[in-house]
């Protein structure tokens, strides 16, 4: 009795001071505090009490009942039987705009039913603040607020099609979930956090805030840092700059699913292993053949994932399967090698794969699945002693290679060990020789026609350097250089004169006698004066060792001789001669060694020694030409007369000789 | 043809053999033919410096000519075959060594003659015996041009015709100008270090090239067929090997040589025994081998000249 005094008591006192606060509100109590008013409302009757006690409390409770319901004349009450629905943008125009064009605003204004108002999250006359922890809207209720109609199983996840399944489930799992439900922290993500509260946008819309163009804005509001920390995904600013051309957050962190560590706490791999042990577990794909399920754990154990578990790769497993692992699709190595599946997705390889071509690779073409090795590992396929043949399977040794449009041909494996690299690798086990990857790079291969292929003639030079950094700086201050020569024609890159893939040693015979072919492309002239004077006339004859043009001229140092530097100015020449003629002198070195005698003007000595010789010699044979053309019938006339006379001196004679024996 | 088929001795040369001690021809049946004569044009000494002149010259226009049609393929192909550019320039230099021997050895027999004869310098210089051109090979010369239009008989030739003349002095100019230039290109750092300038040696080049191209163009054309093609000698006329000539021949060939040798008997003192078979068909094959490389070379020089050298 006592307590129901103090409870009467309690009434009392704190009411009138809830709402006393206007007169009009006494008098809207006057009905509405009744239980028991009731309206008919589309055939149905509901309940039009109000509760003042929680309205008192609410986050309206000062405002009074007019100030939303102002359609009400307080002096000709009871009010009509229906009033104007509550227009919040009175005080809340913000909200109700964005609301308005938002996809729940929209189905609302096309009159779907189960379209949410501004009520269906915040209440009515109870309307908590959302930093209230009773309220729908307080940080740790938003997932089960937006679960209402958002989870499995619910109407609207029926009706609409979303593509994004199990949201509920995932962001439990997820780690943002488990920092909101296991770690309590209410500073974490919710839906609300990256959809917005009240903007809500399908990832379509260029508005929205998961929009790709977005995205990375929308993880910023509290990873505000994370350029700086993923710099091998994106460089620094990009991501605002250049919105199109780096990752965005959600293709490597799975929106809903977002998670840094696996819970192998709740999920051991023992557990996969019940199944996964057994080496005759198989499922038949679509097409009818059976693929084995079996996982040797002794791969994994001896791979470079040996610390990992199953489900930090194979993500997409899910409580609510059965099993659990069903449909889980392929692993995402992107999720930790991010920078790396990038560059693949460039890649022609990557290209290719999304294209459905089925003979592309994929990361386990290569790294293999459960037994990946590192590089750095010789039995693994990207063991550098193995590479060139992991790379041949697909671009030589097929049937059908898949690279048969190149100007090398199907035989770029046979030619690289060949070449002073493949050699190098394969003869002299030496791993720091380029093999295919470190000219065409592991992941982010590209046709040399691709501009950001490093086999771009752009590129070439600065990929060359990786290891030959010397040559290039010699390059880079020779007249070949983009640097130092402005010209529209083609300059020569490495590959020029050093074939990709058959790439020679430059002192062996086969390399210096291509030089002038190779030089010769461009420099035609002069190769061909080259060629009309010893040191050319000799090498067509086949000799190594003669002066080509990288002998005199230099080989990536080559400059103008005009230029101090270079071997062939007036300081150097000699220097230069003698590394053959090592008695060269300053008259020797004034030997022409492109030197024609066509050239009246440049080379007069050489024009007229050679027109008079040339006037002697037609001289000489004209003479005897003609000559013999006048003696020959003569010569044949007077050998028949000789004939003749010499057979009637032999008859003579043995006639006379019958008379002498007679 | 003329030397070894003729079983019979012409009866115009009867006198002139009847005058010499060398035992005369004795009238026989008609079954055994009678001896034929011969005389000998060149010692051995010459014939042995002729040796060495075709076996260098040959050697020179070959490998040579690899260089000089370097961009021909026919020329390539003969370069490796004779073992690349290493050994045809060292064959070079070896014949070049050769040349210079002969032409020394030479010069030494003539001045050796000179003394024997006790012949004085301005003697060697005109007169029958002289190889340099004289008034009567000009007199010569047009007769010959109207012997073969027809308008005159053959000219009475003396010991040499001009155009023997001509490839006697072609030698030792040639062997001067294409050896001089030739040391230049050899020691190119000798011959500029004593002031020669460097575009000297370019010009060497191309008097050694192209005066090597007049060379073996006239030798392997001109002097073939003057001397061994012409109907007359048809395929080869191996005196330079064998020494003697028929004097039946002489007599035809050479009326005024003949006559003057008659004359001051030195036509007996040189008549010698008919050359060894064996010598003749070794002179032959050898003979045939040089005029067929000969032949070869300048047929491939031509064809590179027409069709594919600038």
């Amino acid at each position: 009795m006592r307590k129901v005094l103090l409870l009467a008591l309690l009434a009392w006192t704190t009411v009138p001071v809830a709402y006393g606060q206007s007169a009009e509100d006494e008098e809207c109590a006057a009905c509405h505090d009744d239980r028991t008013l009731t309206a008919e409302r589309n055939g149905r009757t509901v309940s039009m009490w109000v509760n003042f006690k929680a309205f008192a409390q609410s986050t309206h409770g000062r405002e009074g009942c007019i100030s939303c319901h102002q359609d009400v004349d307080v002096d000709d009450l009871p009010h009509e039987d229906r009033l104007e629905k509550v227009d919040c943008s009175m005080c809340h125009d913000d909200a109700v705009m964005k609301f308005n064009r938002s996809l729940h605003g929209s189905a609302l204004d096309e009159g779907r039913f189960l379209a949410p108002t501004c009520a269906t999250c915040h209440g009515k006359h109870d309307i908590l603040p959302a930093k209230d922890e009773r309220s729908k809207t307080y940080v740790t209720n938003i997932p089960a607020l937006c679960g209402e109609c958002h989870k499995e199983g619910t109407r609207v996840n029926e009706l609409r099609a979303v593509s994004q399944r199990h949201v509920l489930e995932d962001y439990a799992e997820s780690i943002h979930g488990d920092g909101l439900f296991r770690r309590g922290l209410i500073v974490t993500a919710v839906c609300t956090s990256c959809h917005t509260a009240h903007d809500i946008l399908p990832h379509e819309n260029r508005g929205s805030s998961i929009h790709r163009a977005n995205i990375a804005t929308t993880c910023q509001q509290c990873h505000r840092q994370i350029e700086r920390v993923h710099t091998k995904v994106i460089d620094g600013e990009l991501w605002e700059k250049r919105p199109h051309e780096v990752p965005i957050c959600v293709d490597c962190h799975q929106p809903h699913q977002v998670r840094r560590v696996a819970y192998t706490g709740s999920f051991p791999d023992s557990r996969c292993l019940t199944c996964h042990s057994d080496r005759n577990l198989a499922r038949t794909l679509p097409d009818g053949t059976k693929e084995s399920l079996y996982v040797n754990v002794d791969d994994v154990q001896h791979s470079m994932h040996k610390g990992l578990t199953c489900i930090s790769c194979h993500t997409q497993i899910a409580e609510a399967k059965d099993p659990v692992c069903r449909d889980s699709g392929p692993v995402q190595c992107a999720s930790c090698h991010a920078e790396q599946v990038n560059d693949f997705t460039i890649s022609m390889h990557g290209q290719k794969r999304a294209e459905g071509d089925e003979r592309a690779p994929q990361c386990t073409t290569c790294h293999g699945d459960h037994r990946i090795l590192g590089r750095t590992d010789p039995e693994s396929p990207v063991f550098a002693r193995n590479l060139p043949s992991l790379c041949a399977d697909c671009h030589e040794n097929r049937m059908d290679p898949v690279q048969n449009t190149a100007a090398d041909g199907r035989e770029v494996f046979t030619h690289y060990t060949e070449s002073i690299h493949g050699k190098g690798l394969l003869e002299s086990g030496l791993l720091v020789t380029a093999t295919c990857v470190d000219c065409h790079t592991a992941h982010r291969e590209l046709p040399k026609t691709d501009e950001r292929s490093t086999v771009h003639p752009a590129n070439v030079a600065s990929t060359c350097a990786t290891c030959h950094d010397g040559i290039m700086e010699e390059f880079n201050r020779s007249i070949h250089s983009p640097n130092v020569t402005t010209t529209d024609k083609k300059l020569p890159a490495c590959n020029d004169c050093h074939q990709a893939h058959s790439i020679s040693r430059t002192d062996g015979g086969e390399f210096r006698q291509q030089i002038l072919q190779q030089c010769g492309d461009c420099h035609e002239e002069v190769t061909e004066t080259y060629f009309d004077t010893f040191h050319g006339k000799v090498s067509q004859l086949g000799s190594e060792m003669t002066a080509k043009c990288s002998d005199c001229h230099g080989a990536h140092n080559i400059l103008p001789p005009s230029n101090p530097e270079s071997l062939l100015s007036r300081q150097n020449v000699i220097e230069t001669c003698k590394t053959c003629h090592p008695n060269s002198n300053r008259q020797f070195v004034g030997y022409l060694t492109h030197a024609t005698h066509h050239d009246k003007d440049k080379y007069p000595y050489l024009y007229y020694t050679f027109w008079f010789m040339t006037t002697l010699l037609l001289g000489v044979f004209s003479f005897f030409g003609l000559h013999t053309v006048l003696w020959l019938p003569r010569a044949i006339k007077e050998r028949r007369a000789q004939i003749a006379r010499r057979r009637a001196e032999r008859e003579a004679e043995e006639a006379e000789d019958e008379t002498d024996e007679s | 043809m003329t030397t070894d088929t003729d079983p019979t001795m012409p009866a115009a040369a009867q006198p002139a053999v009847e005058a010499g001690p060398t035992p005369a021809p004795r009238k026989k049946s008609a079954r055994t033919p009678r001896k034929k004569l011969y005389y000998q044009r060149f010692d051995g000494y010459s014939r042995f410096l002729h040796l060495l002149v075709i076996i260098s010259f040959l050697s020179l226009a070959v490998t040579g000519m690899t260089i000089k049609f370097s961009g021909v393929g026919a020329f390539q192909t003969l370069s490796r075959w004779l073992g690349g550019y290493e050994v045809t320039g060292f064959v070079h230099r070896v014949a070049a060594v050769i040349t210079f021997l002969y032409f020394f050895l030479h010069v030494y027999y003539v001045q050796r003659r000179m003394r024997r004869a006790k012949m004085k310098f301005s003697e060697l210089l005109k007169g029958e015996n002289t190889l340099l051109p004289q008034k009567h090979d000009v007199t010569e010369f047009v007769q010959t041009v109207k012997w073969f239009l027809g308008l005159g008989p053959r000219p009475d030739y003396g010991r040499w015709t001009y155009w023997e003349k001509f490839d006697y002095l072609a030698v030792f100019w040639g062997v001067l100008v294409i050896g001089l230039s030739g040391l230049v290109l050899w020691f190119p750092e000798t011959f500029t270090a004593m002031g020669i300038p460097g575009w000297m040696v370019n010009v060497a080049t191309i008097i050694h090239s192209d005066e090597a191209l007049l060379a073996t163009g006239f030798i392997f054309t001109v002097h073939f067929f003057n001397t061994h093609f012409r109907p007359d000698r048809f395929p080869m006329d191996p005196v330079i090997f064998t020494g003697s000539v028929e004097v039946e021949e002489l007599k035809e060939d050479r009326p005024r040589l003949y006559e003057a040798l008659v004359k001051s008997g030195e036509l007996e003192k040189g008549l010698v025994e008919a050359p060894h078979p064996l010598l003749e068909k070794w002179a032959r094959a050898f003979g045939m081998t040089a005029l067929t490389i000969g032949l070869i070379t300048v047929v491939m020089i031509i064809y590179s000249m027409i069709f594919l050298y600038r």
